[in-house]
């Protein structure tokens, strides 16, 4: 029983390290269902776990977590940093180079294949061919036109850097490409068969072969501007996103998308939309909670105790909502003096840092060259905000604890801010609008090229157009985004006439006559 | 006293004749009136229900012939010498009230300690 344990978690813990490598190629292969990243120290309840009847639903608490063939023990939080940093640390994915590199090539061969046309013949069979004049010049700038205008728009539509790797193909650019592939690929086989073969003569019917070709390229590009680009412009969805963990939620009108696409496009918004997710300002404390734990405890006396699990739940639930309860009391008048120590501690924090500004001012320039004779020290903004930090430290320190902001901002975010205010001429105001409200969560990122890791999470297929009543979630480490789609209304607009001259008021009359 | 458009008005009424009394070119009766459809029937301070247009008696002058005939301040006016006074315009109303020709108006008026002066009347009738 000993050895079947050990050996367990150290396949479940090698199969959970793996997993977080290869979350992106898991959900691809999975099909249509849900992908789930399990945190560690939950139970795993999935297809692996063949415990059957003697399930023991504690076995999460009672079994290390870390594998029999080590002897370190770490605790839950160091493994949650850990598997934070496996995720952050991941290496350049060349996945995500793939889709371009492939997109490139073929739009390199298209664009080369009409000069290819024209260049083939005169390398091989010059003598033969029939000289051709104005039309084949006419022809050969009207080539070069479109061309050039091809490279361009392709260049600007096509060859920008992409921003997120999705689970599955992205079905309208995999169309494009195999279209043009194809199209290109017959004119290639019709251009073996009836030039190269017979040798043919004719230069300017080669020449209009290649303009037509090139004629198709640009219709084949007009299509994709309008499918990738255009046909999502219009709004016709009303997205409601909640964060699972606190309830933050925003609505987004989107156009025709994608689930996969619409989920790109929701997570550009909540980086810059949402406040920033606060692990620390979650739960009710716990001195509130406690008491509903007391309740009285249920003991079954009888031989099965199956099926009677619910109804024991039921009683003791029914029971203690009847009980007379002042936990709302308590959290009332917690949350009351909560607020008011946030205020207090505000307003201690914002009289410091008005204080301290006051004790630098910006050098003007004729100042310094003209007053040799009381020579001040004249400092850079590193050193500036070096020298006025020091009185307002501590009144930061505590306002950051009291709203539990502390963990986003460090000592020497706190200085380089204030660093960029004072470069900046800001007053003490600007300077504390970072932290008297929580911002959103691209204000505290750090720039690296790794990528933030979600995950789709949906029942119906990623590549499926949205539609009424769909909802899909995106998961990452510690808390989730629930996306609930509804169309937009039909709005029936109706008209109505006023005549301008229509607008005519009259008193309200309350006369009284005597008879 | 409320009434619902279209439907017949219930009401009590009180029957009081005033004689016109002449002073000099002109006839009075001695009150003022005020309301009718064309008023704002929201400012009526006499009326129960804020949306009565009716005619109301705004003033009373004392020792007037209103006052000698029992007219009391407050009441509802529901009709002058047959004459319906519940959906009149104001100028209505009052023209039918000062007709040159007559020296008598025989007012039909109506006001709450009407109506339950009766109820109480009938209570008592019941009681064994």
């Amino acid at each position: 029983e000993a050895l079947y344990d050990m050996i367990y978690n150290f396949f479940v813990f090698r199969d959970r390290r793996d997993r977080h490598r290869s979350k992106s190629r898991d959900s691809s292969s999975r099909g249509d269902k849900s992908v789930t990243i399990q945190t560690p120290g939950e139970p795993l309840l999935d297809a692996e776990s063949t415990r059957g009847d003697d399930r023991d639903d504690n076995w999460g608490e009672t079994t290390t977590v870390v594998t029999g063939t080590s002897e370190h023990s770490i605790s839950n939080e160091d493994l949650t940093r850990v598997t934070k940093d496996l995720e952050e640390s991941t290496p350049l994915e060349c996945k995500r180079f793939v889709g371009p590199a492939l997109g490139g090539c073929l739009s390199f061969f298209a664009l080369v294949t009409p000069l290819a046309f024209l260049i083939l013949p005169q390398v091989l069979w010059r003598d033969a061919l029939e000289p051709c004049g104005t039309p084949c010049e006419g022809l050969y700038v009207s080539l070069a036109f479109k061309l050039l205008v091809l490279l361009i728009s392709s260049w600007a539509l096509f060859l920008r850097p992409p921003r997120a790797t999705l689970p599955r193909f992205f079905v309208f650019r995999c169309l494009l490409m195999v279209l043009v592939f194809l199209f290109v690929a017959s004119y290639w086989l019709f251009y073996g068969v009836r030039v190269l073969e017979p040798r043919e003569r004719d230069y300017r019917g080669i020449v209009e072969y290649a303009a037509s070709l090139v004629d198709a390229l640009l219709f084949i590009q007009y299509l994709a501007l309008v499918l990738l680009e255009v046909r999502h412009l219009q709004p016709a969805f009303c997205l409601k996103v909640v964060r699972s963990t606190d309830g933050a939620s925003k609505f987004y009108n989107v156009g025709h998308l994608s689930i996969q696409r619409a989920a790109v496009w929701v997570l550009d918004r909540y980086y810059s939309d949402f406040p920033v997710y606060n692990p620390a300002l979650l739960n009710l404390p716990k001195s509130i909670l406690s008491k509903k734990m007391t309740g009285f405890k249920v003991y079954s006396l009888d031989e099965n105790t199956t099926n009677n699990s619910t109804g024991q739940s039921r009683a003791m639930i029914a029971a203690a909502a009847r009980r007379r309860d002042n936990s709302h009391n308590e959290y009332y008048y917690e949350e009351a003096e909560m607020d008011r120590r946030i205020r207090k501690r505000k307003a201690r924090l914002v009289v410091a840092v008005e204080e301290a500004f006051t004790h630098i001012k910006r050098l003007q320039e004729e100042e310094a060259a003209s007053s040799p004779k009381h020579p001040r020290e004249v400092m850079d903004p590193r050193e500036a905000a070096q020298a006025i930090f020091a009185p307002m430290a501590r009144a930061m320190q505590k306002y950051l604890r009291t709203t539990r902001q502390q963990a986003f901002h460090s000592m020497e975010s706190i200085l380089t801010h204030l660093q960029f205010c004072i470069t900046h001429n800001m007053t003490p105001k600007a300077f504390l609008e970072r932290y008297l409200t929580a911002g959103p969560t691209m204000q505290y990122q750090q720039q690296n090229g790794r990528g933030r890791q979600w995950t789709l999470v949906s029942e119906e297929p990623v590549t499926s157009a949205l539609r009424q009543g769909l909802v899909f979630s995106l998961r990452r480490l510690d808390f989730s985004l629930v996306v609930t789609v509804t169309p937009l209304p039909f709005l029936r607009l109706g008209e109505e006439f006023i005549d301008p001259k229509s607008h005519k008021f009259v008193m309200r009359l309350q006369s009284e006559t005597s008879v | 006293m409320s009434f619902v458009p279209g439907q017949p008005v219930t009401a009590v009424v009180e029957r009081v004749e005033i004689q016109k009394l002449r002073q000099g070119e002109n006839l009075i009766l001695g009150f003022s009136i005020g309301g009718g459809i064309d008023q704002d029937p929201g400012q009526n301070p006499f009326s129960e229900d804020k949306s009565d247009k009716g005619i109301y008696v705004t003033r009373i002058s004392p020792k007037g012939p209103a006052d000698l005939a029992g007219l009391k301040i407050g009441d509802k006016i529901m009709q002058v010498n047959g004459w319906d006074m519940t959906m009149v315009t104001h100028d209505q109303a009052r023209k039918k009230l000062t007709k040159k020709r007559e020296d008598v108006v025989r007012l039909l008026v109506t006001r709450k300690s009407l109506e339950e002066a009766v109820k109480q009347s009938k209570g008592c009738y019941h009681k064994p």
